[in-house]
């Protein structure tokens, strides 16, 4: 039977989405499942997951665990790995996690398989379902060896409500390497809630890097007016400070799934794909004809949103007034 | 102060790309290309030294023998040394062999400083900082937005799922870059020009003391198990801007899914 340890990120007092989607996921396998937290005075998020399918729950609470950074708890997972002898360690993608995975990986010379949207059990051994190359072509991976590691896409599992087991929680050492606490976090993100919520829009004009500059974003917020929605942007864009996080769509932004998805001038990078591909009608406007959100969307216009897009805004003034 | 930009070559984008049913690796038999996110590392590198007026700038690869073609464009836009590990044995490597190898060839250099670009373009791998970090010992900070260095620290600003955080770090340090850090330069016609004379060595795994045994799928623990198409998400319709009526067909297209 195998044993599964699934990293659970905590923020602000509580575990993130993704990483009890894994951990019930983890549950599912058959075997047994555990949770490690790493942090500082977080055991109280402990005892929630027992039911979300934790048999035990590793705690590391220690000061040096405060910040989100990742090399303090690779040396918490590593050394709870090499004692315990765990088959697989599981992480929810998310820019913490994706950097303990690769830590650990390193430490262990444990595979790594990454952008995982499903594992199962074949024959004793687990496989992971990877879409690979744009999502053109479905991967089966494997592990030579244990520990398997392995790093979900956002949104792979919802979690469940679990059947309220309880876990056992175990407190564990916080063992740490010299190198592993030289990074300082200065300044902590504080969440930017300022902004229209974007997670409510039925219709939502996306721009991104393909827009040229950021005075573009005017004609996005034209067309979204006349629309009735919001705007949002790429992760790119938000980064070069053309537009606020808090429009940001993607695996480190919103996850957006309205009735129409407007996307202008973004080529559909996976990281952008994972935060809009539920929505109903995706529209795309991109010169390159081989632009990636072409193969995920509904509608692909090849052309320059320039012209386009403020033409599209005057039709559909048109046609509301009408 | 001297500067280690870590870059991929991949296959070059205009060419469709294809996993080898064979092999089931990414075929590379085409042309390659700089991996674009590591073109702002390097950007990012070529001015920091600019900034101090002194420092080098190494480039080091793991690929084919032939990635030097792609080296050349680092060295058009300025970096003064190109390392290629080239090695047979080493075709197939994971993120574990990967990681094992690059980190031999950094240590060689002993950089003040190690800049990579935030993923591969073919593999969207994101995650081999945080292997090398660990294998160099060094202090990590990923997805930097910014870069500046002072009082031999590194200062960024990193955007994760809440917002932004500023985190410093000790030089030497592992520094991965987001590709909003700048705008990569084109390689000047002087640049292309030099670029043929500076140095460029090509390095085996035994230069670096790396077993054999250690790279490719002998040192991976990885494996790729099948191939199979995904599902089709449905017909896209497709509109080429012709005749330049694609608003009018756009408002066609919504009025008939009723969303306008």
């Amino acid at each position: 039977m195998s044993r599964t340890l699934v990293y659970v990120e905590d923020h602000e007092g509580e575990a993130t989405k993704g990483s009890l989607g894994v951990l019930g996921k983890a549950a599912s396998l058959g075997g047994e499942a555990a949770a490690v937290l790493c942090g500082s005075g977080i055991a109280s998020i402990a005892d929630s997951l027992g039911a979300h399918g934790a048999s035990t729950v590793y705690v590391a609470d220690d000061a040096a665990l405060e910040s989100p950074l990742p090399q303090p708890r690779v040396d918490v997972l590593a050394k709870l790995v090499q004692e315990q002898g765990f088959d697989a360690v599981l992480f929810a993608s998310s820019v913490l996690s994706a950097d303990v995975a690769a830590g650990l990986s390193a430490r262990l010379d444990a595979g790594l398989n990454w952008d995982l949207t499903d594992v199962e059990e074949r024959d004793g051994r687990l496989v992971g379902k990877r879409p690979a190359l744009q999502d053109s072509v479905l991967v089966d991976v494997g592990w030579t060896e244990a520990p398997a590691l392995g790093l979900f896409r956002t949104g792979s599992f919802e979690p469940g409500e679990g059947g309220g087991g309880s876990a056992e929680v175990v407190t564990v050492d916080v063992p740490l390497e010299d190198f592993s606490t030289l990074t300082a976090m200065v300044e902590r993100a504080h969440e930017e809630k300022s902004g229209p919520s974007i997670e409510d829009a039925d219709v939502i004009v996306a721009g991104g890097r393909g827009l040229g500059e950021p005075e573009r974003f005017s004609l996005l917020e034209d067309l979204a007016k006349a629309l009735g929605g919001a705007v949002a942007a790429t992760r790119a864009v938000v980064d070069a400070g053309w537009y606020p996080y808090a429009s940001q769509v993607g695996q480190t932004g919103r996850t957006v799934s309205p009735k129409l998805y407007l996307a202008c001038g973004i080529s559909g990078a996976i990281q952008h794909k994972v935060g809009m591909q539920s929505s109903g009608t995706i529209v795309a406007i991109n010169k390159d004809p081989n632009a990636p959100i072409f193969e995920y969307s509904d509608l692909a216009v090849v052309g320059d949103l320039n012209e386009i897009v403020p033409k599209l805004t005057e039709l559909v003034r048109q046609r509301r007034q009408s | 102060m001297k500067i280690a930009v870590c870059v991929k070559e991949v296959p070059d984008a205009a060419a469709a790309r294809r996993i080898d049913p064979q092999t089931k690796r990414l075929d590379r038999s085409g042309d390659g290309a700089l991996n674009e996110f590591d073109t702002h590392a390097l950007e990012e590198a070529l001015r920091v030294k600019e900034g101090s007026g002194e420092g080098e700038v190494v480039v080091l690869c793991l690929a084919p023998e032939r990635a030097m073609n792609s080296l050349r464009k680092a060295l058009a836009m300025g970096a003064d040394r190109a390392v290629l590990v080239a090695d047979d044995a080493a075709a197939g490597s994971d993120l574990v062999a990967t990681s094992k190898i690059l980190a031999k060839a950094i240590e060689r250099e002993s950089p003040d400083l190690v800049l990579i670009g935030q993923q591969g373009g073919d593999s969207d791998g994101a995650v081999l900082w945080g292997s090398l970090a660990e294998r160099l010992r060094l202090p990590l900070v990923s997805q930097a937005a910014s870069l500046e260095l002072s009082d031999g620290k590194a200062r960024s600003k990193r955007q994760t799922e809440y917002g932004y955080d500023v985190l410093e770090a000790p030089l030497p340090c592992v520094v991965a870059v987001s590709d909003a850090i700048n705008e990569p330069r084109y390689p000047s016609l002087k640049g292309i020009m030099g670029a043929k004379k500076k140095p460029q060595e090509t390095l085996s795994l035994a230069d670096l003391g790396v077993d054999a045994t250690e790279a490719g799928e002998a040192g991976s623990r990885t494996e790729v198990l099948s191939l199979t198409d995904p599902p089709s998400r449905g017909d896209t319709q497709r509109i080429e801007d012709e005749g330049g009526d694609s608003a009018e067909k756009i408002v066609a297209y919504l009025a008939e899914q009723k969303l306008v």
